[in-house]
Order: structure tokens, then sequence, then C-alpha cells
């Protein structure tokens, strides 16, 4: 295997760890924000050199130098492959860019010590392929959550309750899979997958799994909850739990599950009266959006739905940002009335505009290409499945400008102080807005990179590339080669 | 020496760069804050509209001098993985040049109306952004040569319309008014993109020309649709005819453009009255070929532009302001138009025709448009010189009285299209999200113990001045009738 020129992967993990440790000494606020600051810019500086390193090398997968781990522990837990090398920095910059975006007012009711340790954790998550590493990594991430709930006097209930069952299943599924291999069986039986896949639907927000994704956006704060869901662990944990030893009903299952849930979701967000609520949505469509693409026997469409993962991090990141600077300013937004503060915030107006059309793949962003690449495969698959896709696109769409209306027009405000975007704000959001604008006009490298990463995935699953191709280019076929359960599917885990 | 190819390339880049750097400049300078004054955008789109109107006609030129009739400007591959390609490609032929002339002229006029018109207007920089950011949309939907591409222009324009139309955004009716319009775009564009989609599916590629049989000699309105059996070109011909219907307001989509006459009147000029509402009929000119392969999607287009026609004359002769009288006309004109095209399939230059009528009815309703403020200054003048007053009409006066009261209320009324609409489908769709978000919430309650979860109340750190009245609901603002 190939080793990266320095233990990225480690340094990733540990320097926030040592940030939450750092940032747990400091009361105030002010302090613990300069902390989080520079220990998450640090880690994604680190993050984005192991991505750079990786892409260097042109390896399949890759180690850490030195191999520290090895001789602690015994084993290398931590590699870089095609699908986690871009989620570092990914990762890695959504943290900082929350941490970096937190004004003074909220400060104070957001954990920095949660959160840099919440980082380590997903970007653990996201560094290493080991399943039970995955799963543990995946319920000490439900723990920062449920503390800082605690910590505000909020009701977890609800929380506690999806969360407990999503990592018994988790650990149940799993667990059946290993006796199973021990076995010798081929094929994984019900009892070892619908666990598994119960698990991911509930961490991914999937219809019916999904009512604590708008309690958590409730109850939590914006920041937190933002950092929990944008990332998309739950589309991870379906790439590393489910995908490779799931057989083909179940992956279709889990695609037409998604699918429901985007146009459901989707529909969802013209209804909604609370502003947390109809991002609680907007994320639930765009997240399913991304399972009915992980579902395709393409490479096209899983090329889409991974090129869209990153999207839809990049723009629900910058969307929940651009909301949270509006509640800073205005309290919970209700959308039952126009607030029209488009003059008090212009720049922030036009920051919400665009990373919430960024996010249903508007022409010029990087989620463009992605959705087409999807919409493309789901309809070389199954014609209706995109047709669904494109009306959950369309939906998505007009809720955004819906409440970009009900929030920067349709009135006239006036404000005794200040309300325009303080500069940790400005330079968050437009981060944001420019990389996911120089990514849709430039998109041959991220779509390319993720090209290799379906090839990899499809190979996993044991589906002959060459024979998944779309109809045009087949002879006499009418549709890509059926999915085969890949048999050897956990073969040296 | 620059070959003839080398100069076709080098002005068709020049065409679409223009608008583009213009959108750019003034893009990011407003990103950073830094606007342009009134002076310096007026002169930056007077030289982005001037560059390329002339880049424009010397293509013109050139084909006329050269000979040729289909020029193709292939910028090169912006996406390639193995299987999936999406090239980014213009096509200059009979169709596109006007229609891109046309585009600069017009857009030429008004920015230069619209610097006097948005004289010290508090949003002069955001109308000139969306105004590059529309041009830039036109000038790639008529010059696409793929559907990716034009699907790209489509958004575009899309978008800049509604946040235009939504441009006096203080106020809750252009906002809401904003958003119909954006909602019928979706319509729209969720129909084109599912036609490239399927093109996709079916061809391997969104590409007109090969797609269209154009090109190598044969060039618009020529063209024989290759390698899609009858079903396949009916339900591609049907997806666009949506996508065109949108677009262009006609039947059962017109309710929004009354609506989009909101907007400031350089913006309801150019954009409603003469150049958007053409694109879907522009959209259905290049495809006449597949229009040519199916009669029964021609009739189709062709009892739809009737019936826009019949319906916006109808509707148009009572309206009680000018701007919405000026878009029933031209979307009566627009009606008769896509007839046109619908009726090419039985003799091909009726195509030209259309395109013809395109051109001159764009020209002829800006100038009514960009008239239109002034329109009872022009009145009294007239009177003025006449010395009476200008005979009032009087048509319809043999018909019953109770039946022109109920012609007069349903003229009044858009025929109740909008409330149809809404009726038929976007009430019980809503009525049935707000059933499950009830549900939804029920359930979340009882893990507190309270089925009924009080929604938070908002705590506001400042005032509305002007009173705002409370926001309709979506299906409040789909089912309102009127303006």
């Amino acid at each position: 295997m190939s080793e990266l020129h320095l233990p990225w992967l480690e340094l990733c993990v540990l320097l926030p760890l040592i940030g939450s440790l750092v940032a747990f000494r400091y009361r105030e606020p002010s302090e613990a924000h300069t902390v989080g600051v520079g220990f998450s810019l640090a880690t994604f500086f680190l993050a984005t050199g192991a991505w750079f390193d990786f892409i260097y090398m042109r390896a399949s997968v890759a180690e850490d130098k030195f191999h520290i781990m090895t001789r602690l522990l015994g084993r290398e837990f931590f590699q870089l492959d095609e699908i986690s090398a871009p989620l570092l920095p990914l990762g890695a910059l959504l943290f900082a860019l929350v941490i970096i975006a937190t004004v003074r007012s909220k400060a104070r009711r957001f954990s920095f010590f949660w959160t840099l340790l919440s980082e380590a954790i997903v970007l653990a998550t996201f560094s290493c392929k080991e399943p039970w590493l995955i799963i543990s990594l995946l319920t000490l991430a439900t723990l920062p959550p449920f503390f800082e709930m605690r910590a505000r006097g909020r009701a977890t209930g609800m929380y506690v309750f999806y969360m407990a069952i999503f990592i018994v299943f988790m650990i149940l599924g799993w667990g059946i899979v290993m006796i199973e291999e021990r076995s010798t069986k081929h094929v994984h039986t019900l009892y070892a997958i619908l666990p598994l896949l119960a698990a991911v639907l509930i961490r991914s927000g999937v219809f019916p799994f999904h009512s604590w994704v708008p309690d958590f956006f409730d109850k939590s704060s914006f920041g937190t909850a933002l950092l929990f869901v944008t990332p998309l662990t739950g589309v991870y944990a379906a790439v590393r739990l489910v995908l490779p030893v799931a057989p083909d009903w179940v992956m279709r299952s889990l695609g037409l599950m998604s699918l429901f849930t985007a146009v459901y979701a989707g529909g969802m967000t013209l209804v909604q009266t609370e502003g947390r609520r109809l991002f609680s949505f907007l994320f639930m469509s765009h997240a399913a959006v991304i399972l009915v693409g992980l579902e395709m026997a393409t490479v096209q469409g899983l090329t889409g739905a991974l090129c869209t993962w990153i999207s839809v991090s990049l723009s629900l990141t910058g969307f929940g940002l651009a909301m949270r600077a509006v509640e800073a300013r205005r309290g919970r937004l209700q959308l039952t009335s126009y607030q029209g503060l488009y003059e008090q915030m212009p720049l922030l107006a036009v920051c919400f505009l665009l990373t919430g059309i960024a996010g249903v793949g508007f022409p010029g962003t990087m989620g463009y290409v992605g959705s087409e690449l999807l919409i493309d495969g789901a309809v070389a698959t199954y014609p209706l499945v995109g047709i669904a896709v494109v009306i959950a696109s369309a939906l998505c769409g007009i809720a955004v400008l819906h409440v970009y209306f009900l929030l920067f027009t349709g009135a006239r405000h006036i404000s005794s102080i200040s309300l325009r975007m303080g500069r940790r704000e400005k330079v968050a959001l437009l981060t944001l807005v420019v990389i996911l604008f120089a990514g849709g006009i430039v998109p041959q490298l991220n779509i390319a990179s993720r090209h290799h990463a379906a090839e990899e995935l499809l190979n996993h699953r044991g589906i002959d590339i060459v024979n998944a191709r779309p109809p045009w280019l087949q002879d006499g076929t009418a549709g890509p080669a059926p999915i085969r359960p890949a048999h050897r599917a956990a073969k040296g885990r | 020496m620059p070959t003839e190819e080398q100069i076709f390339r080098a002005l068709g880049l020049i065409v679409v760069a223009a608008p583009l750097l213009l959108t750019i400049i003034m893009g990011l300078l407003t990103l950073a804050s830094t606007p342009l004054g009134e002076r310096a955008s007026s002169r930056l789109c007077q030289l982005s509209t001037v560059i390329g109107l002339l880049a424009s006609l010397g293509i013109l030129g050139c084909m006329l001098a050269w000979g040729p009739r289909n020029v193709t400007v292939n910028l090169g591959e912006w996406v390639a993985v193995h299987e999936f390609h999406f090239s980014v490609k213009f096509i200059f032929d009979r169709l596109s040049v006007p229609f891109a002339i046309l585009i600069f002229v017009l857009c030429g006029v008004i920015g230069g109306f619209a610097t006097r018109y948005m004289h010290r207007e508090p949003g002069y920089n955001r109308f000139f952004v969306l105004f590059s950011v529309f041009m830039l949309g036109m000038i790639i939907t008529s010059l696409a040569g793929t559907i990716e591409t034009l699907f790209t222009g489509w958004e575009l324009v899309g978008v800049s319309s509604a946040l235009l139309v939504a441009f006096f955004h203080e106020r809750a009716a252009p906002v809401r008014n904003g958003l119909r319009v954006w909602i019928v775009y979706r319509v729209s564009d969720a129909a084109l993109l599912t036609a490239s989609v399927v093109m996709h599916h079916l061809h391997g590629h969104g590409d007109f020309q090969e797609f269209l049989g154009v090109g190598n000699g044969v060039s618009w309105p020529a063209g024989q649709v290759i390698g899609l059996d009858a079903q396949s070109t009916l339900l591609v011909g049907l997806l666009l005819l949506i996508a065109a219907a949108g677009k262009s307001a006609l039947v059962p989509f017109s309710g929004w453009l009354p609506r989009a006459m909101e907007g400031p009147t350089p913006s309801s000029a150019v954009f409603y009255g003469a150049l958007s509402v053409h694109l879907g009929a522009y959209l259905l000119l290049r495809i006449s070929p597949l229009l040519d392969d199916s009669l029964a999607l021609s009739l189709a287009v062709m009892t739809i532009g009737l019936v826009t026609a019949g319906f916006a004359s109808f509707a148009g002769r009572v309206q009680t302001d000018i701007k919405s009288a000026l878009s029933f006309a031209s979307l009566t004109q627009v009606g008769l138009i896509v007839a046109e095209i619908g009726v090419g399939y039985f003799w091909e230059p009726l195509r030209y025709v259309a395109l013809v009528h395109i051109l001159g009815h764009a020209c002829f309703r800006t100038l009514q448009f960009i008239r239109a403020p002034s329109l009872l200054y022009d009145y009294g003048t007239l009177e003025n010189a006449i010395g009476s007053r200008l005979p009032a009409a009087g048509r319809g006066a043999w018909l019953p009285s109770a039946t022109r009261t109920w012609l007069y209320r349903l003229a009044l009324e858009k025929g109740y299209l909008d409330a149809w609409l809404g009726m038929l489908f976007v009430d019980p769709i809503l009525g049935l999200l707000r059933l499950c978000d009830a549900l939804e919430r029920r359930w979340s309650g009882l893990f507190e113990g309270d089925p009924e979860q009080p929604a938070p109340v908002a705590r506001p750190s400042s005032t509305i001045v002007a009173e705002a009245p409370p926001a309709k609901t979506l299906a409040g603002q789909l089912l309102e009738k009127s303006r």
C-alpha cells in the first residue's frame, strides 16, 4: 500500500482533539472562539495537504507515513482512498467555516469544545474504512449534540430514541455480517442487511425514519445541527457499511425510499413556517437524492451522486450559515410574514440566494454537472426515477426562492443598529460561494476524481463496469447490467 | 492571414464573451461590496452590448460574404468522463444569428433607456447585475448547440426574470408575482431538463446538430431527426413544448405574463414583452426538424398557439392598465407565432415567417412598452391635437347584457386559468403536505408529552417600518386570482 509523505491523517484527527482540550480550558467565549478558529484552520490545512499528497501520489489507497498507529496499536486504522480523499478537507472546511462564522451573540451558546471534538470524530470517520471503527465513531459522533442539548435544557427524547435505534441497528447488522462471514456464507441474510439499511436510513433522515431531523434542528444550536448533518456521514455509512454487502434488491429499496423522501421532503419545504424546519427538510431532500444516486448501477449515476455529495455539503452549509446569520440578528425565523431585510443586509441576501440555488444544481455552480450526471444515470437505470429527481430539484428551487423572498423582501425594515454581515461571516460565506462557483466553472477535476471513486465503488460491489454502460453504448441490451451482490464483500476487513 | 474558420471562431467567442465578462465583472464587484457607480455601470453595459452586436453583425456579414449557413464554434469538452460528454458548443445559423442580433439591439436600447429611467433608484446596481445575467442567459440560449448549454442559458433567464419582477421588493405584490413567475419557470425548467436527460438517454448526447441532423451542408430549418422512433420523438417534443409553453406564457401558463409587469418598465419591456416571451417560440423553431417528424406534435403546437392567441386577445381587451394590455397583446402575437411554427409542418417557409414575426414583433413591442409610462401624456397630446376626446370602443353591444357582464368578468379574471391550476393541482398537493406536516408535529410532540407543539416566537431586534401584510402561504399566492 502507498504511503503518504507525512502522517497527515493522524495529525488531522489529533489536532482538533488537542484543540478541544485547549478550548475546554477557556471559559470566556471570545478566547474559546479564537482557539477554535486557530485549530480548525490548522486542521483544514492539514486535511488539504493530505488530499493534495494523495492526488500527487496517484494511488488508489494510501496510509500515513511512520505508521505510528501500527507501533502503538498494532494496526493501521486510518487510510485514504478515492472516496474519502476529498471528504477529509471538505469536512475540515465545513467545521472551520462554521466556527469562523460564529458571531459573539452565538458564541456563548455554541460549545467550541464539543465542536472540535466532533470535528476530530468526523475526520477520523472519513479517514477509516474499518467497519467496526466507523460504527464506533458514528456512535461517538452522536454524543456531543446530546450533551449540548442537555446543557441547553432542551428535550432530548426524540434524538435519543432515534440515535439509540441507529446505534443498535448498526452494531446488530454488522455483528451478523461478521458471524455470517465466519460461517463462509456468500450471500448475507436479511437479518444482517436490514438493520444496517435501517441505520443508514435513520442517520440520513430518510422517510419514515426522518422525524428526528426537524426536531434536532429545533432543539440544538444551529451550528451544531449544521455540522452534524452537512458532512453527510449517513451517506458515508451507506457507502462503507451497506454498499459492499447489500444485494441489488436492498439497494433498490434504499433507492426507492430515498426517491420518495427526495420528493416528499422537497414538497414539505413548501409548507414550512419555521426557518430551521425548512432547512431540515431541504437537507433531507438533498441527502436522499445522493442516496438515490448511490443505488445506480451506472458509473455516471454514481459519479453524479458523489459529486452532488460535495456540492450539497458546501451549499447547505452556506445556506445554513446565511440562515444562522439572519437568526443571530432576528431570532428564530418565522416564515409567516415578509421581513424585508435586504436593504439591511444586501450581501447576506445575495449569499443566501447563491448558496440556496447552488444546492439545487443551478447552472454554473458545482452541483450542476453532478445533478446532470445523477439524473442521467437515473434515467439510464429507471426513467421515472430521473423524472422524480427533477421534480425534487424543482420543488427545492421553489422553496429556496420562496424563503429568500420572505426573509429579505416584501417589506421595508429599518433598524437602529447595523445588521450587515460581520467580517467573519463574510469570510465564511464568500469562501463557500467562491468554491461553489469555481467548482461549477471548472468541474472537470472534481468530476474526474469522483468518477474514479465511482469505478472503485462499483468494482467493490462486483459490478462489471464495461457492461454497466448506458443503453446507447450497448449492443442489443435494453439497460445496464444488473448489480451482482458482492460475495466477497468484506474480505480482509 | 487568419482563415475563415479562425475568424468565425474569434467572432463567435466575442459574442458570448462580451455578456459573460459583463456579468462576471458586475457580479464580482457586487460580491466584493464595491459596486460600480451609475455612469460606470451604464458605460460597461453599453460597451459589452456594442461589442457583442458588432461581433454578431460581423458573423452575419462573413456568412453572407463567404457562403456558409451553419457555423459551429466548439469550445471543447467542458466535462468528459468516459461515457459522459458535456460539450460547450455554439451554433451560428439563419435562426440564431438574427436572434442574437435582436437580443443585443434590444438590450442595448433598453440599457440606454434604463440608465435614465433607473437614475438614482436604490436598486440601480442590482438592476444592471440582473440585466447582465439576463442578457448572458438570452445569448447562451439563442446560440446553444447542445441542450445542456441551452438549459444553462434558460435557467439564467429564469432566475434573473423572477428577481427582476420582484425588483421593487419593499412591497409584497411584486414579490408574490416574482415567486409566481419563478414557479412557472421551474415547471418549464423541469420539463426542459427531463427532455435533455431523455435525449441523452436515447442518443448518448444532447448535441442539436447530431440530434436534428443539421450541419455538413444542411442548415436550419432543414434537417431530419436521427435515431428516434415516433414515440420517443413525441415524448421529447412534448417535453420541449411544455418547456416552451412555460417560458412563452402559452396556455395554461399564461397567468404569469401580466404579473411580470410588476417589474420596472425597462425590464418588463425588453424581458417579458419582447425577448423572453419569445424564447419558447425560439426553442420550437430550433427543434423544428423534430416537429417535421411528427404530425401529432405539430398539431399540438399549432393548437396551443391558436388557443393562446384567442385567449390573450380575449383577456387583453378588458385590461385596465397599459402594461397588462400590452402584455396580452404581446401574448396574442406569440400565440400566432407558435401557431405558424406548428403549421410549418405543412409548408416549411412558414418557419421563416415565424422568425421574421418574432423579430418584427419584438422591436415593435419594445417601442410600445418603453412609451407606456408616458401614455397618458401621449393621449393628452393627441386629444389636444384633434380637439376632442378619443372615441371609446363599443364592441359587443349586440350581446345580451348578462352575457356581456359574464364575458367581461371572464376576461378580467384571465379565464380563471390560475384559479383552475391552483384548484386542480396546487391546492390538493399543498393540503396533503400540510396534513403530513401536522402529523409529523404531533409525532414529535409525543416525545415531549405534548402532542401540540407551539411554534417558537420570533424575537424582533428591530422593527419593520412599512407595515408588511402577512405573507400569503404558497397556496394562497398560487390561488390568488388577480394582481
